[in-house]
């Protein structure tokens, strides 16, 4: 307290007069001093809670459509993110719609398939792909079954095409799935179509008595 | 010479040193209360939405995953928040002529963004990273709650440290398998089986008991 109440003395120039032109700067630095002091004691409640900075979706009003997150310029591509690879990408080669996998489809390919489908997919395609999901049953057009001679045919770049682009009344995924997570679930969509169109032929054969001489409402094609 | 003061302030002055005390363990105790009671934190209050957006019936009714429209809880330290879109995918064709709906349709007809209101905000001194805890078998609904039954969102949580530092401490109290952490229904076994299958988890997904301040103010 004694030392406050000096400074302020000097400051006000209490008993500082004779002080002289280094009396001038030390009351400079003093005001400083106390400016500081004043300032750290009444910026104690502006804390760190409110940060001056932008988290994640926040609103601003320094943009016109009050958005701090800003939408690339059009036409930018972020480094590494150069999209050459059009069967990746698109589903094509040549601009004709392909049945080739851009990459090796493993069993942790397929799982991983399965998982992203049973987030994406199953509110309207269900479980098994027939298309009685639970958005369906809520009203929504029913997709067709990927079980239809149509769907089979259907090359693995369609899958890939719909997802990314939408198809009918289906919006598009490519905002929530990732390119190389799209050909997964159309490696799973191949894997369902496989489970729906299966023969006691398809069993091996070590294992074909198991079936039969279970009931016959167990057939071989059902799953779950 | 007589006495200052009668023998009776003998009592006056234990009765006041002792009230005191009695006083200010009781404003202490009810400080404490209070900070923790929800009227304070603010938990199981539902805050005011443009639309009045159930996970009940989303998440809980319809059984769509939360990953559906939290995009990019796995992979980011954002739950993510969904774009119009997302909504759109299924009401541009169901409940297509709702009232409720209208602020989803204007969002994305004008491309204005919905003003959601955040029900979980920390403060801006605290990192915090869903990922890590969704891939370290955190459950969603351990923070959230059941979310898959509030028909309106809240919070579940104080978001307090202590809180966070309950978990950090004791990770084997709560996590689950990694296969659960999105089912909204999960039902974490009880007591001594928790723990015993907690401490299996722990130690097969090298979860650390993290409790530098570090960890979360950087």
């Amino acid at each position: 307290m004694g030392y406050l109440k000096l400074r302020i003395d000097r400051i006000f120039g209490i008993r500082g007069s004779a002080l002289g032109r280094r009396g001038a700067l030390a009351r400079a630095r003093d005001i400083v001093l106390l400016g500081t002091a004043a300032l750290t004691l009444f910026g104690c409640r502006l804390d760190m809670h409110v940060q001056p900075k932008y988290l994640p979706y926040a609103a601003t009003n320094f943009f016109g459509d009050g958005r701090s997150e800003r939408q690339p310029v059009p036409g930018t591509v972020a480094r590494g993110q150069l999209r050459l690879d059009e069967l990746m990408f698109t589903g094509k080669e040549n601009g004709v719609v392909s049945n080739r996998f851009p990459f090796p489809i493993t069993r942790a390919d397929l799982e991983r398939g399965r998982e992203r489908y049973n987030i994406y997919c199953t509110p309207c395609h269900d479980y098994t792909g027939s298309g009685h999901g639970m958005i369906v049953q809520r009203g929504f057009p029913q997709p067709p079954s990927y079980h239809i001679q149509r769907l089979r045919d259907a090359p693995a770049g369609h899958f890939f095409e719909v997802m990314t682009n939408g198809f009918g009344a289906m919006y598009s995924y490519a905002a929530r799935i990732e390119p190389a997570d799209r050909w997964r679930i159309a490696a799973y969509i191949r894997a369902l179509q496989l489970s729906q169109d299966a023969t006691l032929q398809d069993v091996p054969a070590s294992e074909r008595a198991k079936l039969t001489e279970n009931s016959a409402g167990q057939s071989a094609g059902s799953s779950r | 010479m007589a006495q200052t003061f009668h023998r009776s302030t003998n009592l006056l002055a234990r009765v006041s040193i002792f009230g005191g005390l009695l006083i200010l363990g009781g404003l202490a105790f009810a400080l404490y209360e209070i900070a923790l009671s929800p009227w304070y934190t603010e938990q199981y209050a539902v805050r005011q939405q443009p639309v009045p957006f159930s996970h009940r019936h989303h998440a809980g009714e319809l059984g769509i995953d939360c990953r559906y429209c939290h995009t990019s809880v796995e992979k980011s330290s954002f739950a993510g928040l969904p774009p119009t879109q997302t909504c759109m995918t299924c009401h541009s064709q169901i409940w297509t002529n709702s009232s409720m709906l209208e602020p989803v349709r204007a969002s994305y007809r004008d491309n204005v963004s919905l003003a959601w209101t955040r029900v979980n905000a920390l403060p801006d001194f605290v990192y915090f990273d869903h990922s890590i805890h969704i891939s370290k078998g955190i459950g969603c609904t351990t923070c959230h709650g059941s979310v898959a039954s509030m028909a309106l969102t809240y919070r579940r949580g104080t978001l307090y440290m202590s809180w966070c530092l309950n978990c950090h401490r004791q990770p084997e109290k709560y996590v689950r398998p990694r296969s659960e952490v999105f089912n909204p229904f999960y039902r974490p076994p009880s007591g001594e089986e928790q723990l015993a299958l907690g401490r299996k988890l722990v130690k097969e997904y090298k979860i650390q008991t993290l409790q530098y301040c570090d960890t979360c103010h950087r």
